[in-house]
């Protein structure tokens, strides 16, 4: 089941320059959150700080509360065990070239020690099925590579890795970006049935994919958050000035 | 092409320059056949005078015995080609970890002052003449155990391995998107793990191609085992005792005054080069074989 975020005053560095500003917003559990806003305005460092991601980017700092449910992101827990609560998808569908698809999915247990056969076979099925590839994928998990797939089955495949461990959240940087229109439409209604299990927080540049998917919305702009709200308040009558501007294509 | 050329207004003129064009394209594939052609022309020439001078004595004899005293006919390079084989998996097992190792904290963890100190003197340590790498071998080795050795011997050999193998890892890895690097991360996966299992693994074969590189290279070096290995003319199988290898007996029969000595000299190199071929050819192989469509 996926857990609500509490964020708290966030504040991220890379190196002197200040990407995020003093971030505040509740995420609630089991819905989908959309960040929008123009490039470099800080929703893609914002959403690697959930995961403390960012901070592996040489002189990168955060500061600030985040909580995944009951836990403290920023206290307490290494990044690592962090990260297998909480699935990321990438801008561009990077599945692991050298692995079939069977071993690209299991990845994210096998490399941390899990290796029961049968139970492996069970969740590597399970995850395709819940990302909507087994079908397309079924006879050749163990024979195709990963990076033999379409781009579309590409991201697929790294949504199944990322169900995979069972995440209580995904995060999902720009997941559509890198792929056509088809494929979108399939990962947007994937989307839409993943809600049920997981708190799912997205990045995207494109505000119809946004209010899709989205119940919550939040725009970003120079490193703050300008709004934040039920995404049909957002796209039909926005609080702030900034926010109706680039939501009625004015800049951005 | 013919018909875009018929649609052109001034023919001619579109003629002429298609002509200069084709002349072009024709000399430029000339060109890149020609330099191919240099290149392998003096490996094939090598190849096929090895094969013409030595294949005549290899037989069995040269393949099993242990070298005849000097003026005798017949006898073989068995022992020094058995030494050459302990000889060069002591340096393989030497410098491949240490080369992986280092060319791993290089890429991974190297972007700092430490890292570009290693990097500038495994640069330096790679244009160092055998010879010079013989004689620390020599000093940190042989005049400890009192006698010389394969272990020597291994030791000087996995001193050349090591730069190449740690520079060419590092190449490879740097070469590995940071995205797949991300991906292992965003799974929870610890960054040891990431490293080993997923960046190294996604560059094998260009990690294989550098040990191979490095291998060869110092499969056929005579310099460092002189005051090393030194050469032997019987069996051992002992690491601290002298031992034969090909190159120095090659070295050795090369420069005597015997007719024998010298055709075993070139069947000796013969071997030497069809073990190398070998050897590279069957890790490649069983590399291709352990790893699924690498791109």
């Amino acid at each position: 089941m996926g857990v609500g975020i509490h964020v708290e005053k966030l504040n991220a560095w890379y190196g002197t320059t200040q990407a995020l500003h003093e971030i505040g917003l509740d995420m609630a559990a089991n819905h989908a959150t959309a960040l929008i806003g123009p490039s470099g305005c800080g929703k893609s460092t914002f959403i690697r700080c959930l995961n403390r991601m960012h901070e592996t980017t040489p002189g990168a700092r955060v500061e600030g509360k985040v909580e995944i449910g009951q836990l403290d992101a920023y206290d307490g827990i290494s990044p690592t065990l962090l990260r297998r609560r909480i699935g990321m998808v990438f801008q561009k569908p990077n599945p692991f070239p050298t692995m079939s698809i069977y071993d690209n999915v299991a990845a994210g247990l096998k490399l941390n020690g899990y290796n029961k056969r049968r139970e492996l076979d069970e969740i590597v099925e399970r995850s395709l099925v819940s990302s909507a590839l087994w079908e397309e994928v079924k006879d050749s998990i163990h024979k195709k590579s990963g990076a033999s797939l379409s781009g579309g089955q590409q991201q697929r495949l790294c949504i199944a890795r990322a169900l995979a461990v069972e995440p209580e959240v995904l995060l999902m940087d720009e997941p559509c970006s890198a792929l056509d229109p088809i494929s979108t439409g399939k990962i947007e209604e994937l989307i839409f049935q993943l809600k049920a299990q997981y708190t799912i927080v997205i990045v995207t540049h494109n505000m119809q994919q946004a209010a899709r998917v989205a119940e919550y919305t939040g725009f970003f702009l120079l490193g703050r958050l300008v709004e934040f709200d039920k995404t049909e308040k957002i796209f039909t009558n926005p609080s702030d000035k900034r926010t109706e501007d680039y939501i009625t294509g004015r800049f951005g | 092409m013919v018909s875009l050329r018929g649609a052109m207004p001034e023919k001619n003129k579109q003629l002429e320059i298609s002509l200069w064009r084709r002349l072009k394209d024709h000399f430029a594939t000339l060109f890149a056949i020609t330099t191919v052609v240099l290149v392998l022309a003096p490996l094939i020439a090598i190849f096929g005078y090895l094969v013409f001078k030595g294949i005549g004595s290899i037989n069995f004899a040269f393949l099993t015995q242990t070298p005849k005293p000097p003026g005798e006919i017949g006898g073989g390079m068995a022992n020094a080609i058995a030494g050459s084989v302990l000889i060069l998996a002591i340096a393989s097992l030497l410098g491949v970890p240490l080369g992986i190792g280092a060319g791993i904290y290089l890429s991974e963890f190297g972007r700092n002052r430490v890292g570009d100190m290693i990097r500038f003197v495994s640069d330096v340590l790679n244009g160092v003449p055998s010879i010079v790498i013989g004689i620390v071998a020599y000093a940190i080795v042989v005049l400890r155990q009192k006698h010389f050795s394969a272990l020597a011997g291994g030791v000087a050999l996995a001193i050349m391995m090591i730069p190449t193998i740690a520079r060419t890892t590092e190449e490879m890895l740097l070469l590995v998107p940071n995205a797949y690097r991300e991906a292992a991360y965003g799974l929870g996966v610890p960054r040891w793990r990431t490293t080993l299992s997923i960046v190294l693994r996604t560059a094998t074969s260009g990690v294989i191609t550098g040990v191979m590189l490095a291998f060869a290279r110092v499969a056929g070096e005579t310099a460092p085992l002189l005051f090393t290995a030194f050469g032997n003319q019987f069996w051992n199988w002992k690491l601290d005792e002298p031992t034969a290898a090909l190159p120095l007996q090659i070295f050795t029969y090369a420069i005597s005054p015997y007719d024998d000595w010298h055709r075993q000299a070139w069947a000796g190199a013969l071997v030497l080069i069809v073990l190398i071929v070998g050897a590279v050819s069957a890790v490649r192989f069983v590399v291709r074989r352990g790893t699924l469509g690498a791109a």
